[in-house]
């Protein structure tokens, strides 16, 4: 006889024990319960016991066996579990740091503000229309009832290129052009660049509008100012705006009005930016014109329409709280970047 | 418009204050830019008489004067020229705050001083003064300035709209603010001055269409010392205009008063009589501003017999005058037409308060009762004998006004709000229109100065004010739903621009004029459309392509500290050519720097040919890349070979690369700069997926690596494998080009990848040697391509 069973016991449990990773509690494992395992080559002696002696020495021998495989379990679980906590803190990283991306850029403020307000207008069945930069003098002036000598030709500071064709002044004549092609109803949104001849702190040569048209059986003056003055509290997104319509003057409508809204920066308290009225003016508009009707065939017995102008970069000025027109056109990154 | 609310209120005074006053008119249309008051409340501000003037002991300039104040005489130094004794002035005791300076007790050269003389200017009443204010003699001693100036008014500005010509006098806006509250509207009762003398002069309309009316009146012997009373001159000031001699000042105010412009002339340079006439070309005119013109013929002239005199309705002449020393006085009251001078005086780069009233129209029934207006003014201010009006009319000529029909069903029609029909005749009455009823209807007559009530609108637009547009209720429109088809085939532009932000491009807007310099740098060919009057010479021509003001804006962008730029637009560009004028939508975008932005992660290699291709190649994967080919560039603002030309099918569609090195130079970029510029309509037009049957068997991979000479392209080599048209060949592809030492000089290699796979079967090793063969012998044929040796 050997080693007494128990010595061998605490062999196998004091060399599971000092594994200290997988490979060699694997080694211990086959050492002792291997083919050629002690504890594997016990069992086979058995044979040569007393038929007396066998049962007891049997089953010392398994309880043996379970112990140490329940040692090896306990081990083994340990190392795995060490193993995951060590793996857990060599790959930690700084989560402060920067994640892995694409760098964006961004859509200019003037985009937005026309995107903002032609998805608006589409909701309301308006579709987008556009129409030529260079234009001629009768689809930007004669026929939006602006004569040759009319005093609101000279306020229109008009860039020609010869005597007929010119850079459109405003987004209007894109009203001629649709209804050129297209019998009422209509409603139509045309966003674009429009250009005067006027250049200081508050104006640029270059600038955007949104023109509206709307034509129908029973479009009256009252569903213009109740659409208006939804949009301008949609789109400043502001219940309490306050809007009010003043009569004004355009060749082109009639009756015609400005909207002003309350001021966006000082809620009507007054303040640099509205001149100290509270008030902001904000957009042009009025029922169309039954001269504008007849240089384009629209019966004005049957139809009235309204339409309404207003300059984008004064919405998108009070919108985002930019002080300075010019800032559109310089295309300075540090402010672009501002609006992504 | 300036107009004091005091004078208004002589004419119509509702029972509400200043800012309700304003608030009202800006609400009728009348918009009220300001509200200031007259004058400051000036306390220890008084009326004095200068008792004695003497000179100073310690200086030449100035004076030592003793002023009676009502209570005291206070000795005060003074400098001014016109102090003299006798005259009534304004004294500024010790203690009084000026808007510039306060009072205080002081030596000036050694001798006491107990205030100040003070000048119009240094009260605030004038833009500048020449001297100490002078009052009338019989201005009251000791009356605070404020209380005498009646300075507790306030000066209303107006930015009257071009149709409202008739409210630009006093009488206009008064007639508003009455119709608007109801409430008297008292013009000055209309005097007939009847003559004393019996001077007349001919007048002779000879263009009668554009002036039709002429009245004119001799008044002679003016007391030619006498001043402008105090009053006048201060509601002329309120009104913005500056009190100059007492003919003029007495013009002004009836045009402030009425709206009638008039003219003084001095008689005595008069010669033989009026004539209305076109000017003949070449005539020369002085004018009272102290320039000189030379008349077009399409200009209308006041002459004489001899000479022009006037530009009528524009500005009198320097000649005819009337001067200090002018005794006999020929006063004009005239009607032009709106059409005969509209844009005439800014065709002389001129614009005056005469011109500004007759282009947006004069009440042609107003010029008799100005003229005895300004006549009974005359008499009472200069004195004189005045002679028979002249009043010569072409009635044919005159504006007639006729009736306007009116629906009563239109007005509710048009504006979405009951209106009554009593209140709808109330509301047209107070506006002095004449009312017919004609059945359900009217027939509505406006006054003769309404030049802008022409048609029914016209006429709603009135009730609509006059109900006023903050009392009609908004409505709200419903949606309007229809099914509507759109393209599958047809990009939106707003996704295009997703990408390129997702590629770190920011939108740009640049101005659609550049300087013809930048756009002959960069778009050499083209012609340009140019500005007849542009706003400077670098704004003068039309862009042919973006990328002038992409550039300008990259310098813009690399002068501030911004090395890496990404920037990109659409708009419009401009190309004259030989159909016309074409005005197409563009897409380019410029890149210049790092790959990214410094980081952590990141790639900050320079960007190269590569990028920008990649950017384009992107955004045509939005709609078809295989409809687009590249191609080595013709276009010579590129570099040679980093420069690729892009084609839609066979049409040149854009192009893409770095811009040449001289391009560059000249530019003053002083770094490599990458940009695309593209037809919008060209890469926005996709084409419907088309499915196609997929193979059940696996696909095969085999990787060919060639050597072939440097200049040959790549795409060739791949067209060049497609054009055998196996029918198991699905795919090429490149992944790698070298060139290098184990390459020989002149050669590269480049591994090609090939997807083989058949819809019937699994491929066998013959049938992938059989094709690969055939494609090496090929590409050895056409490409002098050989299989390299490794």
């Amino acid at each position: 006889m050997s080693q007494p069973l128990e010595s061998l016991l605490d062999n196998a449990i004091q060399a599971i024990e000092q594994s200290d990773d997988l490979m060699s509690l694997e080694a211990v494992r086959v050492a002792f319960l291997g083919k050629k395992g002690e504890v594997t080559a016990r069992l086979k002696g058995l044979g040569q016991i007393s038929a007396a002696e066998r049962p007891v020495v049997g089953q010392e021998i398994n309880r043996i066996k379970l112990r140490i495989q329940k040692e090896l379990e306990q081990r083994k679980s340990f190392i795995s579990e060490r193993l995951i906590a060590d793996k857990l803190i060599s790959d930690t990283v700084d989560v402060t740091l920067p994640g892995r991306h694409s760098q964006s850029g961004g859509l200019h403020p003037v985009t937005l503000t026309m995107n903002r307000i032609q998805k608006m207008f589409s909701k309301l069945g308006f579709d987008i229309v556009e129409g030529p930069e260079v234009e001629d003098e009768f689809h930007n002036f004669e026929a939006l009832n602006i004569p040759v000598h009319h005093p609101a030709r000279a306020m229109h500071d008009t860039f020609y290129f010869d005597d007929d064709r010119l850079l459109r002044t405003h987004t209007s004549p894109v009203q001629i052009r649709v209804l050129e092609n297209q019998q009422p109803p209509v409603r139509i949104i045309a966003p674009g660049r429009v250009y005067r001849c006027d250049s200081d702190l508050t104006h640029t040569p270059m600038f955007h509008q949104v023109e509206g048209l709307m034509i129908d059986e029973q479009v009256s003056f009252s569903g213009l100012k109740g659409t208006l003055e939804h949009f301008l509290k949609l789109f400043f997104e502001r219940d309490d705006l306050k809007t009010r319509f003043r009569p004004s003057y355009f060749p082109f409508t009639e009756p015609s009005m400005e909207a002003d809204i309350s001021c966006v920066m000082c809620s009507g308290s007054g303040c640099r930016v509205c001149g100290y009225t509270g008030w902001i003016e904000i957009l042009g508009c009025g029922m169309v014109h039954p001269e504008v009707f007849r240089h384009t065939g629209v019966d004005s017995d049957i139809y009235t329409g309204y339409a309404f102008g207003l300059g984008v970069e004064r919405m998108a000025m009070l919108r985002y709280g930019v002080n300075d027109l010019r800032l559109f056109f310089e295309n300075d990154l540090r402010f672009l970047r501002q609006f992504s | 418009m300036k107009l004091s609310e005091n004078w208004l209120r002589e004419w119509a005074n509702p029972a509400i204050n200043s800012e309700l006053l304003a608030e009202q008119l800006t609400m009728a249309g009348l918009e009220v830019e300001s509200v200031v008051p007259a004058g400051a409340n000036f306390e220890q501000v008084v009326v004095v008489e200068v008792l004695s003037v003497e000179p100073h002991p310690e200086s030449d300039s100035l004076k030592v004067c003793q002023v009676f104040d009502g209570d005291n005489t206070l000795q005060v130094i003074c400098g001014a020229n016109n102090v003299r004794q006798g005259m009534k002035s304004v004294l500024a005791r010790v203690g009084a705050r000026l808007p510039d300076m306060k009072i205080k007790k002081a030596k000036i050269r050694g001798v006491e001083s107990l205030g100040m003389l003070c000048s119009a200017s240094e009260l605030k009443l004038a833009e500048s003064s020449d001297g100490i204010f002078e009052l009338p003699r019989d201005a009251p001693t000791g009356v605070s300035i404020g209380e005498y100036l009646k300075l507790e008014d306030n000066i209303i500005e107006i930015d009257l709209t071009p149709n409202r010509g008739d409210c630009l006098s006093l009488a206009g806006v008064a007639r508003e603010v009455s119709a608007i509250n109801n409430v008297e509207f008292k013009p000055v009762p209309y005097k007939e001055v009847a003559a004393t003398i019996e001077d007349l002069f001919p007048v002779e309309l000879l263009a009668p269409a554009a002036c039709p009316r002429y009245v004119g009146r001799i008044i002679k012997g003016i007391n030619s010392d006498a001043l402008t009373p105090i009053w006048m001159q201060e509601k002329l000031r309120r009104c913005g205009l500056r009190p100059i001699s007492p003919v003029v000042d007495i013009t002004n105010y009836v045009m402030m008063e009425l709206g009638q412009p008039m003219h003084g002339f001095d008689f005595d340079q008069l010669e033989g009589g009026i004539r209305v006439r076109l000017a003949e070309g070449g005539e020369k005119l002085a004018l009272l501003d102290q320039s000189e013109i030379e008349c077009r013929s399409d200009t209308l002239l006041i002459a004489d017999h001899r000479k022009p005199l006037a530009l009528a309705g524009i500005m009198g002449g320097l000649e005819s005058s009337v001067q200090s020393g002018t005794r006999n006085v020929f006063l004009e009251a005239a009607f032009f037409s709106p059409i005969a001078l509209a844009s005439m005086a800014r065709s002389y780069g001129m614009h005056t308060d005469s011109s500004h009233r007759f282009e947006r129209g004069v009440d042609p029934d107003l010029q008799l009762k100005a003229m005895h207006r300004a006549t009974d003014l005359m008499l009472q201010i200069v004195g004189g004998e005045a002679g028979p009006v002249i009043d010569v009319i072409e009635q044919a000529h005159m504006p007639s006004v006729a009736p306007i029909a009116l629906r009563y069903a239109r007005i509710e029609r048009l504006l979405g709000v009951y209106v009554s029909r009593d209140d709808v005749v109330k509301m047209l009455e107070s506006l002095n229109m004449r009312i017919e009823a004609v059945n359900e209807d009217w027939m509505v007559l406006p006054p003769s100065y309404r030049f802008d009530i022409n048609i029914e609108a016209d006429l709603i637009e009135e009730i609509g004010r006059m109900v006023g547009y903050d009392n009609i209720p908004g409505t709200l429109e419903s949606a309007h739903a229809a099914m509507e088809s759109f393209s599958e085939t047809q990009i939106e532009v707003n996704r295009v621009r997703d990408v390129l932000i997702g590629q770190g491009f920011y939108e740009a807007v640049t101005y659609s004029f550049v300087a013809p310099e930048l756009q002959a740098i960069l778009d050499p060919q083209q012609p340009v459309l140019k500005l007849s009057n542009p706003i400077s010479a670098e704004m003068s021509v039309m862009r042919t392509m973006l990328l002038p003001g992409l550039v300008q804006a990259l310098q813009h962008n690399l002068n501030r500290q911004q090395s890496r730029v990404r920037l990109f637009e659409t708009g419009l560009c401009f190309l004259p050519g030989k159909d016309g004028l074409v005005q197409k939508s563009h897409i380019a975008g410029i890149i210049t720097g790092a790959r990214a932005d410094e980081g952590i992660h990141s790639n900050t290699n320079e960007v190269d040919f590569y990028d920008i291709k990649g950017i384009l190649e992107s955004i045509l994967s939005l709609s078809d890349r295989a409809n687009y080919r590249f191609s080595k560039t013709r276009n010579s603002i590129l570099h040679p070979g980093q420069g690729a030309d892009l084609y839609h099918g066979n049409k040149l569609a854009g192009f893409l690369g770095a811009l040449h090195p001289s391009v560059i130079a000249q530019l003053q970029l002083n770094q490599p700069v990458f940009v695309f510029e593209a037809e919008l309509a060209s890469i926005l037009t996709a084409e419907l997926p088309k499915f196609a049957e997929l193979s059940k068997y696996p696909s095969i991979r085999r990787d060919i690596a060639l050597t072939v000479d440097q200049e040959v392209p790549v795409q060739s080599l791949i067209d060049c494998i497609h054009s055998l048209k196996s029918e198991i060949l699905q795919e090429v592809f490149v992944f790698d080009v070298y060139t290098g030492k184990e390459v020989r000089n002149s050669r590269k290699s480049v591994a090609l990848g090939l997807i083989l796979q058949d819809f019937s079967r699994t491929l066998v090793d013959e049938d992938v040697d059989k094709l690969v063969s055939k494609v090496l012998n090929k590409l050895e044929k056409q490409h002098n391509a050989f299989l390299r040796e490794t």
